[in-house]
């Protein structure tokens, strides 16, 4: 479904990627891990269009997206939640919520889809008319999933969304990813430090150093590479 | 009692003009941290706008408020167009590169402007048509407020609450809050940004211009040079308000009216000027941020 062909990416002068390759099948869990620094935020920024890669390409069911414009990649349905999950701090939960579904119309099935998400993260049916700022690190990143899904995506960027939280809450938000990814058959893509949960979750991953792909692999067998166990999961 | 209630609403009536000018400046702080200085030229280019349109109606025979409304009408349309342009070809194409080197392109679109009106009309002040009659139910407490004042409040009165509405009710006012808060997620969720800056320049400037076209007519006079004085008290009363808040911007517009028009009033006309910056020094000093302005804690 998503494509990432051997994309080089820079800032300024400086090469982030360096021939990333990466596939991620329809209704497929795929992680990447890696250290700071090796561009796991960088690949997602290239795919959202927010960093173009100056070399390669990115296709979505074949078709090129790597010339288009954030907002036209949001309207083909690659939606990203970032690192630090980005709330509108001064925009209440409604409104945050609103924002995910902005370039959509149909006001019956935006009620809809608010629907869903207050019924897999109930507390923020409480927190409606609380501004996004005033709410704790694991509410933040409910709200930051919940705002993706908003735009109903075809393939879900995550990033980080363990960063900060409690053990209890990453297992929670990680098991909501999981019955996302069952129940809408939405295609997953996550970015992670914490390889452990990270391969636990996916079906699929690859790990990234320094700009480049060194391992690819089914999660299990990821997670019991002597390497990978090393280098990310601290065993 | 009267001489106090004349101060405060001939200070009400500056402020009101200022916060509609300062909004200019905080909206576009607020999205582009960037203080845009041509935007006082903008508040001028939209009086001469306006004067010229009025001078055209007198020929076709209109008068007051009929010349009032078409001529704002007009102003506001040649400075949004003028907004528009400025962004395009002074800002957008540094929006990448150091804050400094934007701040210095306002500055030069600012003197480009000032004496592109003065190549273009004349260094002189030019007198302005009285476009505000006055009307007769206002004459027992016209020692108080005139007519012109009235105008001038309802006016900015309503103009603020569009704005308002347009900013927290709907579809593109949610997106520029969005873009306020945090640029790139903005995109993210799909707004161009692009549109939204171009937008808030066009609102900005149309205010200014409406700002303009009421001042022009108060006074009496416009020349080249009017919007740099309207544009540093605007742009004061932003920064006392806390720059990039917008309700900061309308409660520095009327805290810097009435302390203008108190200070005339009971000490000299000569410290106006002296007070309102004297209140700017004094707030900056324990608010660095002004007055609503939030001082931006970051939550790790």
């Amino acid at each position: 479904m998503l494509r990432i062909e051997n994309i080089s990416t820079y800032y300024g002068n400086i090469q982030a990627l360096k021939d990333v390759s990466i596939e991620v099948a329809e209704g497929e869990i795929v992680a990447l891990i890696g250290a700071n620094g090796a561009g796991k935020t960088t690949t997602l920024m290239s795919v959202s269009g927010i960093v173009p890669p100056r070399a390669g390409r990115i296709l979505l069911d074949g078709d090129p997206i790597d010339e288009l414009s954030p907002e036209k990649i949001v309207k083909m349905g690659v939606i990203q939640v970032p690192e630090g999950r980005r709330i509108f701090p001064d925009m209440t939960v409604l409104e945050n919520l609103e924002m995910g579904a902005f370039l959509r119309t149909n006001k019956h099935l935006i009620q809809q889809d608010m629907n869903y998400v207050m019924t897999i993260f109930p507390i923020l049916e409480k927190r409606q008319r609380q501004l996004g700022g005033t709410l704790s690190g694991g509410e933040q990143q409910m709200l930051a999933i919940s705002r993706a899904l908003m735009a109903r995506p075809r393939v879900l960027l995550l990033d980080e969304p363990s960063l900060g939280l409690a053990p209890l809450i990453i297992k929670q938000i990680f098991d909501m990813i999981r019955q996302i990814n069952k129940e809408n058959n939405t295609t997953i893509f996550l970015v992670e430090q914490n390889a452990n949960q990270a391969l636990k979750l996916a079906d699929r991953g690859y790990v990234m150093e320094n700009g480049r792909i060194t391992l690819v692999d089914a999660a299990d067998k990821l997670l019991s590479n002597d390497e990978v166990r090393k280098a990310y999961l601290g065993i | 009692m009267d001489y106090f209630l004349e101060l405060f609403f001939s200070g009400l009536t500056r402020g009101s003009i200022y916060a509609l000018i300062a909004l200019g400046y905080t909206m576009v702080y607020g999205i582009i941290q960037l203080i845009n200085f041509a935007h006082g030229e903008i508040y001028m280019i939209g009086a001469f706008v306006a004067l010229i349109v009025s001078g055209v109606c007198t020929i076709y025979g209109l008068s007051g408020f009929a010349i009032l409304i078409l001529a704002a009408a007009i102003a506001a349309v040649y400075a949004a167009a003028y907004g528009f342009t400025l962004e395009r070809v002074a800002y957008r194409p540094l929006r990448g590169s150091p804050r400094l080197s934007a701040l210095i392109s306002a500055i030069g679109m600012s003197i480009f402007l000032q004496n592109y009106v003065l190549l273009a009309q004349t260094p002189d002040f030019l007198p302005f048509p009285r476009l505000i009659p006055d009307l007769a139910f206002i004459e027992p407490v016209a020692h108080i407020i005139g007519t012109p004042e009235l105008v001038i409040l309802i006016t900015t009165l309503i103009t603020m609450v569009v704005l308002t509405f347009l900013i927290k009710k709907t579809r593109v006012g949610k997106a520029m809050r969005a873009t306020q808060q945090d640029l790139s997620m903005a995109r993210l969720v799909g707004i161009n940004v692009d549109n939204v800056i171009s937008l808030t320049f066009i609102i900005g400037s149309v205010m200014a211009a409406i700002g303009g076209v009421l001042v022009a007519s108060y006074i009496g006079q416009v020349s080249f040079y009017i919007g740099f004085l309207a544009g540093i008290k605007a742009f004061t009363a932003a920064v006392l308000g806390g720059i990039g808040s917008i309700p900061g911007a309308v409660l520095g517009g009327l805290i810097i009216g009435w302390s203008e028009s108190f200070a005339a009033g009971y000490i000299s006309s000569d410290y106006e000027d002296v007070i309102t910056f004297v209140l700017l020094v004094v707030i900056l000093i324990f608010r660095p941020a002004g007055i609503l302005g939030k001082v931006h804690k970051q939550k790790v």
